[in-house]
């Protein structure tokens, strides 16, 4: 029963992690930039869902407005903040880590502009069902409802952006601008308006991990939780064990590494909580740089 | 229609790659640019389908002056533009590659149409056409890429260095194709050769372009009788 319970437990957080290494993803294919600021939104944009559920009580109504807030955001950053650091910054030592570093003042400003507007203390977000466990046989598990419904919801959210990266005309464009921006350009693509398409893309998939890794914590919201630079941790880790490339290596990224902490937790120790993702890191850019997926097979998805 | 070029000048950072470059293609007719590395070919046919701007002079393409246009709008009106080295998506399968150059239009009933149109050009890539385009031959590759241009229902296409790396009976059929689709589709195509006698057997005119400028300029079949170009650039 202890198995099973860390494999569900392991794979729901791990589903949350993929979300967030997808939006890793998708701003790292449009633009070639790592976002440090990828939590910062998701927090940002998780206080829009808490507004959300306070005016209008519902959960199901809050996530869409989180993950609009959070789409629109990501494009205005990408807009205002990183299409111009791009261009202006095409030449000398500076060229390629500016976007980078201005994630990372992004990062701040947001936190610094959340506890403003919502002060520092804790907020609450109720879940849509309950968080306690299933019991089976008398043994309650640690695996609940809300677990299950975080756990499917991110599957049919997956299985939408799939369908639309592989079947449609917007996910071509995506990918094409993704591999090769001046083939996309000849091809009449309008490059610029896909980056910013991609960046909203991430941002509501970040909106909707940052609402469920509240909900599936303890439900409490605050500029400094510890929910988030987790969130942004794993996720960038997740990533990097996909390949930073691929959708679908950033979805096994984020199982395989939730899976991973599940069972070192449960099976070695518990105080390893916040070593074990940065060993597991560590061990992936050691082992395999290009991440579980070769560089180019990675480019498949 | 017609594309005319006068006094281009394009530089790369302090380098003068193209110097006062003046010439004029007429509708329906094939030119080939001729001349050695560094001549300034490439970054002609790229100025031309503005990925690159000009420090001066007027591109004009159908009476209007197209220089300071996206890329992405001039495809809009009818520039096709296949870059160097089999300008395809390695990522994407055949079929995505050809969808990719009829994508602006945003009509699938008519993409459908003109993947039929490209692959009764190019036989094998429709037997190709779910595979991925990385694991196509090189001649393959640059049908592919003509295709991917042809997509776009051009008038004025531009084609760099189409038989590049590629094996000599390929690189005929290829030239061939290039010739029959000028016709078939009233073309008016730009052709930018290393491979200085293929391109001029099959060009209606040949421009000689030699450091950035333009050197000799007429009638395809005069340049190959030409004696100067004969010994510089056909070796023999």
């Amino acid at each position: 029963m202890d198995f099973l319970n860390t494999l569900l437990i392991g794979i729901t957080a791990g589903s949350i992690y993929s979300l967030m290494a997808i939006s890793m993803v998708l701003v790292w294919r449009s633009t070639r930039v790592v976002n440090f600021a990828q939590a910062g939104m998701a927090l940002l944009s998780t206080y829009f869902g808490f507004e959300a559920v306070t005016k209008l009580g519902s959960f199901w109504i809050a996530l869409p407005v989180a993950m609009v807030g959070g789409a629109l955001v990501a494009a205005l950053v990408e807009m205002i903040l990183i299409r111009l650091l791009v261009k202006h910054s095409s030449s000398g030592p500076i060229a390629g880590v500016a976007p980078i570093i201005a994630t990372l003042g992004l990062l701040g400003v947001i936190r610094a502009s959340t506890s403003m507007i919502w002060g520092g203390q804790d907020v609450r977000i109720v879940g849509p069902v309950s968080n306690d466990g299933y019991t089976i046989n008398g043994t309650t598990l640690v695996f609940s409802p809300l677990k299950l419904l975080i756990l499917l919801t991110v599957l049919v959210l997956m299985l939408i952006l799939s369908l639309v990266f592989q079947k449609t005309n917007i996910g071509l464009a995506l990918r094409a601008s993704a591999y090769s921006p001046e083939i996309a350009r000849l091809s009449g693509i309008k490059v610029d308006w896909v980056r910013t398409l991609g960046w909203a893309l991430a941002g509501a998939a970040g909106a909707v991990a940052g609402m469920f890794q509240t909900v599936n914590g303890n439900g409490t919201l605050s500029p400094d939780s510890i929910e988030f630079s987790l969130l942004l941790v794993s996720g960038f880790i997740a990533a990097v064990i996909g390949g930073l490339d691929s959708l679908i290596g950033a979805v096994i990224g984020g199982l395989v590494l939730g899976l991973m902490i599940s069972f070192v937790l449960m099976y070695i120790s518990s105080g390893l909580f916040f070593i074990a993702p940065f060993v597991i890191l560590l061990l992936v850019l050691f082992i395999r740089p290009q991440g579980i997926f070769g560089a180019k097979a990675a480019r498949r998805a | 229609m017609t594309l005319t070029v006068s006094n281009l000048t394009v530089h790369h950072g302090a380098i003068c790659a193209v110097n006062q470059v003046s010439l004029t293609v007429p509708a329906g007719k094939l030119a080939a640019i001729i001349g050695s590395n560094g001549a300034g070919k490439t970054t002609l046919l790229r100025t031309l389908s503005g990925l690159k701007h000009p420090t001066q002079g007027e591109i004009s393409w159908n009476g209007e002056n197209i220089v300071g246009t996206k890329p992405e709008m001039l495809v809009r009106r009818g520039i096709s533009h296949v870059g160097e080295g089999k300008s395809v998506v390695p990522e994407l399968t055949v079929k995505e590659n050809l969808e990719l150059g009829a994508i602006w239009r945003r009509n699938n009933q008519e993409s459908k149409e003109s993947i039929e149109n490209v692959v009764s050009i190019f036989p094998r890539l429709g037997e190709r056409i779910n595979q991925r385009s990385d694991t196509l031959s090189g001649g393959e590759r640059q049908m592919l890429a003509i295709g991917r241009a042809i997509m776009s229902k051009p008038q004025l296409l531009l084609l760099d260095e189409p038989s590049l790396g590629l094996a000599p009976l390929v690189v005929e059929q290829i030239f061939q194709t290039i010739r029959d689709l000028t016709n078939s589709m009233n073309l008016t195509v730009l052709l930018v050769e290393q491979n200085a006698m293929g391109a001029l057997k099959i060009a209606d005119l040949g421009i000689v372009l030699n450091l950035g400028s333009v050197a000799v300029a007429g009638s395809a079949s005069a340049l190959i009788d030409d004696p100067a170009v004969r010994s510089a650039y056909l070796g023999y």
